[in-house]
């Protein structure tokens, strides 16, 4: 068990401590337990797949393969803030399409495309639950909705300044 | 943020709580919150299942089952322990209902769960929540905790000496974790794959154990059967269609929004008075009935009350109940193709049909839509999407096949405007409109 020597800060490891106690069984804290990890370190790195591997009692390549199905799980660091432009159906409608090219011209990356100072990574996610309010776009995890080109421009601007650069 | 909606039809049983502070257990419990579990606690397991029959509450996530009948099919005598699994891993495209639930009233979650469990006999329930959703996730476990303190959850619920324990948990990013197998393999930390049926959930669900898994929706609706009782309830919706569902109302309308409305509330009226019609005077040319898996409605055929019976002979499904609306200026291959898009992007991969044909069909609606397409291209779009019905562990398969064959069944003029290397007849006017503005 690697409790003792853990990459994870000590709020996380008490509280994957307790995440693994919660279920019949283990191995059902998997999941969670890589999008907290994922949330504190960047991305699934090799050393966080072998703590959790440790940490759940199953083998590295049965976390690699159950990481590999979830498409909010990534192996390579994303930007400081990931925008996720949704572009299924209604926000299709609603000029969700129009949103990412605007998106991918501002920051100068592609779909998955990071930006040279790390602050911004974009991406052209399927439907995130905000049809009623399309078009919208996730930032991490808080969600933009009912955007036009230019409060999007203004919403990332925000996030540039909080970023300091 | 979601944001609230309202109109005059508007029927408020589940949104009843909505924007009242009922987040907090104390405002919950203000506002008559916890009264119908403790009712149920009296009623005991025939009783509520009863109840829930005679309001012909149908199940919220899209198939429409019975409620009542799913509980019922839960063994009474169990070796192994029993489970309640609550799916809020809403993901259909055209969907964002279940999101307005967790964020205005998470505790009517809570006590749907509970007053299941109560039921069927089990001590345990898992809230599912798709991983998009961590605020919802915060406020989920914040209600838990605070149910836990006020001995509403835990080893003796209300004094009652019966015991309960409830779980939030997040998913990670998968369409097809929604569906209910799939979702207790997800739940497992496993590869969301479905499982072969028979057995059923009912009988063999989670961790081998007899599983009631529902929709969100439908459990948040169960305390106000209680309240209301089930005859009560029932006599707002149609025949076999109890009561009021959200209705997500996306796409092209002026008032886009959630609107909780009667089961078989009109669809053109939906569409015209309470969406408030088609945004620049344009005409409708299409309706997605009930999210992006169910087949297309042109808009001559929206003149249909909304429940499942009257949307099923109407040659669609009442699905999740996320109302699209699609205007004149809408190319329906490109459509077609984004929802296609989809399907092959979320497919597990699992049963060949699905994993190749969703693959083919976007191939070929990719072509044809760019303008290289053949003539008997939509024949075969046609044969692939047929050939996957009915031949997939889940439904993912056919939610793919069956708006495709709508599509090409119904606009089977626009299909063909590509052909010949015409292209797109539409997407050239959007660039046209682009440059002129």
């Amino acid at each position: 068990m690697a409790t003792q020597s853990t990459i994870f800060s000590p709020e996380l490891a008490a509280r994957f401590d307790k995440l693994v106690t919660l279920y019949p069984l283990r191995r059902s804290a998997l999941i969670p337990m890589l999008l907290y990890a994922q949330d504190e370190i960047g991305y699934i790195s090799p050393a966080v797949m072998a703590e959790v591997a440790a940490r759940i009692g199953i083998q590295e390549n049965d976390v690699l393969s159950v990481l590999s199905y979830y498409s909010l799980l990534r192996t390579k660091p994303a930007g400081k803030f990931n925008v996720q432009v949704c572009t299924n159906i209604c926000c299709m409608l609603r000029g969700g399409n129009e949103l990412f090219e605007h998106c991918s011209k501002r920051l100068g990356v592609g779909h998955k495309g990071v930006t040279p100072d790390g602050v911004f990574s974009l991406e052209e996610v399927e439907c995130i639950g905000a049809c009623s309010w399309a078009p919208a776009v996730q930032i991490n995890y808080d969600f933009h909705e009912n955007l036009t080109p230019e409060s999007m421009d203004k919403i990332l601007d925000q996030y540039r300044e909080k970023a300091g650069k | 943020m979601a944001y609230l909606t309202t109109h005059p039809d508007v029927v408020p049983i589940i949104s009843l709580r909505f924007g009242k502070g009922a987040i907090s257990i104390d405002k919950y419990i203000e506002l008559g919150g916890y009264e119908s579990t403790r009712k149920a606690i009296e009623m005991g397991p025939e009783a509520i299942i009863a109840e829930m029959k005679a309001s012909n509450l149908r199940g919220r996530g899209g198939a429409g089952f019975p409620t009542g009948m799913k509980w019922s099919f839960v063994p009474k005598q169990s070796e192994k322990p029993k489970y309640i699994l609550v799916n809020g891993d809403e993901s259909e495209p055209a969907t964002c209902k279940d999101r307005l639930i967790f964020e205005h009233d998470p505790h009517s979650v809570i006590e749907g769960v509970i007053i299941a469990g109560l039921a069927v006999g089990a001590k345990m329930g898992f809230i599912y929540l798709r991983g998009e959703y961590r605020y919802l996730l915060k406020i989920m476990e914040k209600a838990i905790d605070e149910a836990y303190a006020k001995g509403f959850l835990g080893k003796n619920i209300f004094g009652s000496g019966i015991e309960f324990e409830a779980v939030s948990h997040t998913g990670a990013g998968a369409y097809e974790v929604g569906e209910e197998s799939a979702l207790m393999e997800s739940l497992e930390g496993k590869r969301g794959i479905p499982r072969i049926r028979p057995p059923f959930p009912a009988v063999v669900g989670l961790y081998g154990g007899p599983t009631v898994i529902n929709n969100a929706e439908t459990l948040a609706t169960v305390p106000h059967i209680i309240r209301m009782g089930g005859a009560e309830y029932a006599k707002i919706g149609t025949e076999r269609n109890g009561g009021t569902r959200l209705f997500c109302l996306s796409g092209h309308v002026e008032k886009p929004g959630v609107y909780e409305l009667p089961m078989g509330y009109n669809l053109k009226k939906m569409i015209y008075d309470v969406g408030g019609g088609i945004p620049g005077g344009k005409k409708l040319k299409a309706v997605v009935p009930g999210g992006s898996s169910t087949p297309i409605l042109t808009a001559d055929e929206i003149d249909i009350g909304m429940d499942f019976d009257q949307v099923g002979k109407a040659g669609s499904m009442l699905g999740s109940g996320g109302v699209v609306a699609l205007d004149e200026t809408v190319c329906m291959v490109e459509f077609a193709l984004r929802t296609m898009k989809f399907y092959q992007h979320e497919s597990c991969g699992w049963c060949i049909p699905c994993r190749e044909g969703t693959d083919w069909l976007k191939k070929s609606l990719t072509r044809l839509h760019a303008g290289g397409g053949v003539d008997k291209d939509i024949d075969n779009i046609r044969y692939l999407a047929e050939n996957m019905l009915g031949r997939t562990f889940c439904p993912l398969g056919d939610a793919a096949a069956m708006p495709t064959i709508a599509f090409v069944k119904k606009f089977r003029k626009e299909f063909e405007d590509h052909l010949d290397g015409k292209g797109c007849p539409y997407h050239h006017s959007h660039e046209h409109e682009a440059v002129l503005a």
